[in-house]
């Protein structure tokens, strides 16, 4: 364990509320509008981050967006080697996901692990017409051939690294800190 | 750090309060899953699990087994008619030879008191205890706590009092430890002669009289009554014990508030309980068969057994995604 660890900010919560503005503009723009816009936020703080950029977008819109919540634990291929059993989070699916725009949000985009079995999951409640994966911080270092549509900010980070993502209703404040 | 449950679930008595709230609470999430459209998850994909029943039970095993599919994992069922057990075969062998098989979790029910903690110190394939003699079924209690929690939205300091045949009763003792261990005040009820001596050191109040019971309780749960405990002396009649303990309309309306019904089934009606209280608009009997599900794929969940020594090898690189 290194002794002292140098934390940097990479998103403060102005930057972090433009980021999460331009995001749901280029959602919107990727989806050509509302129709079938689902916005489905990973737990835990993907659930959060989903629910900003929804009610983004209902702003500009002027439209109620449905949004959901995925724990993707159960579908996790690491739960042999996981010591104590995660806590399991809600999954709520507003909508049946057949013909839909399914619209993936999470935190941070790392090995690729998480969204391959939030993908799996998706699978089992119904067959959108099309999945995008939108992410607040895309930091590289991908295991799977996955890539997201819309990203706040890339960041290129080391193995031992951690991109830490506090959100307002978790946290009690807006930032992102890569600790190295 | 999140509480674990160790190897095996044998009862409650030996669980701590936190385990016994880890359960309930990983039960919650589960309940979704089985409103899904498909009502499975991969969770315990490639896990095989034994059901070993040496009595008959038919609630329990069907719960299991779904819990067990829910979560994707293979299943077989073995019963003791028409199996090696009834050549003789002992308990043990019986399960060392499954677990030559390359087994990972049974699931047993055994008419011997202390059988699942047996079997659990001798195999290394995770045990749960699905009913052993009168000793525990823990499942049927967890599934009993959480229905009360969701009614009452709480556990501690409700009174819950458990009416009928409590010395016979492995769904009692369960309940007992589990309730009290949460905070709860637990109550017994029923004739003399199916009272376990000394009842009380396990920190309940009797009450000789189902009005009185009734004028304490919250919640009532009522114990099955064996039909042939009539035939071994310690009723008198059907008839009679439905007169003297029946939950009915007409006791229940004396209540100052209303009072949660439960039942572990399979119910006698007309004679530990009314139909008309059964089927009550305060009658939670069918949610608890519906949590039943929920709490069995919580315990297998979180008894499955990982292998936390590659969890290091899998965390090496990986960092905190």
């Amino acid at each position: 364990m290194p002794a002292k660890s140098d934390r940097t900010i990479l998103l403060d919560a102005r930057a972090m509320s433009r980021a999460l503005q331009r995001m749901a503009v280029e959602v919107a723009e990727l989806a050509h509008g509302t129709a079938d816009l689902v916005i489905i936020g990973i737990q835990r703080r993907g659930v959060e981050l989903a629910e900003r950029i929804a009610k983004f977008i209902e702003k500009d819109e002027g439209v109620a967006v449905p949004r959901g919540a995925l724990d993707i634990t159960l579908y996790r291929d690491d739960l042999e080697t996981v010591g104590p059993k995660p806590v399991i989070g809600e999954t709520r699916l507003p909508v049946d996901l057949t013909g839909k725009h399914a619209v993936i949000v999470d935190d941070v985009l790392y090995t690729g692990r998480t969204v391959r079995a939030a993908l799996d999951e998706l699978a089992d409640f119904g067959r959108p017409k099309r999945i995008s994966l939108c992410v607040l911080v895309d930091r590289g270092g991908r295991e799977l051939p996955i890539q997201a549509d819309v990203v706040g900010k890339v960041v290129k980070t080391g193995p031992g690294d951690r991109v830490e993502v506090q959100v307002a209703e978790v946290d009690g404040r807006d930032q992102v800190d890569l600790v190295r | 750090m999140t509480a674990s449950l160790g190897k095996d679930l044998t009862g409650l008595e030996h669980l701590t309060p936190e385990q016994i709230r880890l359960i309930l609470d990983t039960a919650e999430p589960f309940k979704e899953v089985s409103e899904r459209p498909i009502k499975k998850v991969p969770a315990l994909r490639g896990k095989t699990i034994v059901n070993l029943f040496f009595e008959a039970s038919t609630r329990t095993r069907i719960s299991f087994e779904f819990a067990e599919k829910r979560l994707s994992a293979d299943t077989v069922n073995v019963a003791a008619t028409g199996s090696s057990v009834s050549k003789g075969e002992t308990l043990v062998d019986t399960a060392k030879n499954l677990e030559a098989m390359r087994i990972d979790m049974v699931v047993i029910r055994h008419p011997s008191s202390g059988a699942a903690g047996f079997l659990g110190e001798r195999i290394r394939s995770n045990v749960i205890n699905a009913g052993d003699g009168k000793h525990e079924h823990p499942t049927q209690a967890l599934l009993d706590l959480l229905t009360i929690r969701d009614k009452h939205g709480k556990i501690e300091g409700l009174k819950v009092c458990l009416v009928g045949d409590v010395l016979h009763s492995r769904v009692a003792r369960s309940n007992i430890w589990g309730l009290t261990k949460l905070g709860a005040q637990v109550g017994v009820c029923g004739p003399h002669t199916l009272m376990p001596r000394g009842i009380e050191e396990l920190g309940v109040r009797f009450f000789p009289r189902i009005e009185e019971a009734i004028e304490w309780a919250d919640v009532l749960n009522v114990l099955r009554l064996q039909l042939e405990r009539m035939e071994k002396g310690f009723i008198p009649s059907l008839r009679e014990y439905y007169r003297v303990w029946g939950v009915t309309p007409e006791r229940l309306e004396r209540s100052p508030r209303p009072i949660t019904i439960m039942h572990p089934g399979p119910m006698n009606r007309g004679v530990e309980i009314d139909s008309r209280v059964a089927d009550g608009p305060h009658s939670v009997i069918l949610d608890q068969v519906t949590n039943g599900v929920a709490v069995r794929m919580a315990v297998l969940y979180l008894l499955a057994g990982g292998r936390p020594e590659l969890a290091d090898a899998a965390k090496r690189g990986a960092g905190a995604e």
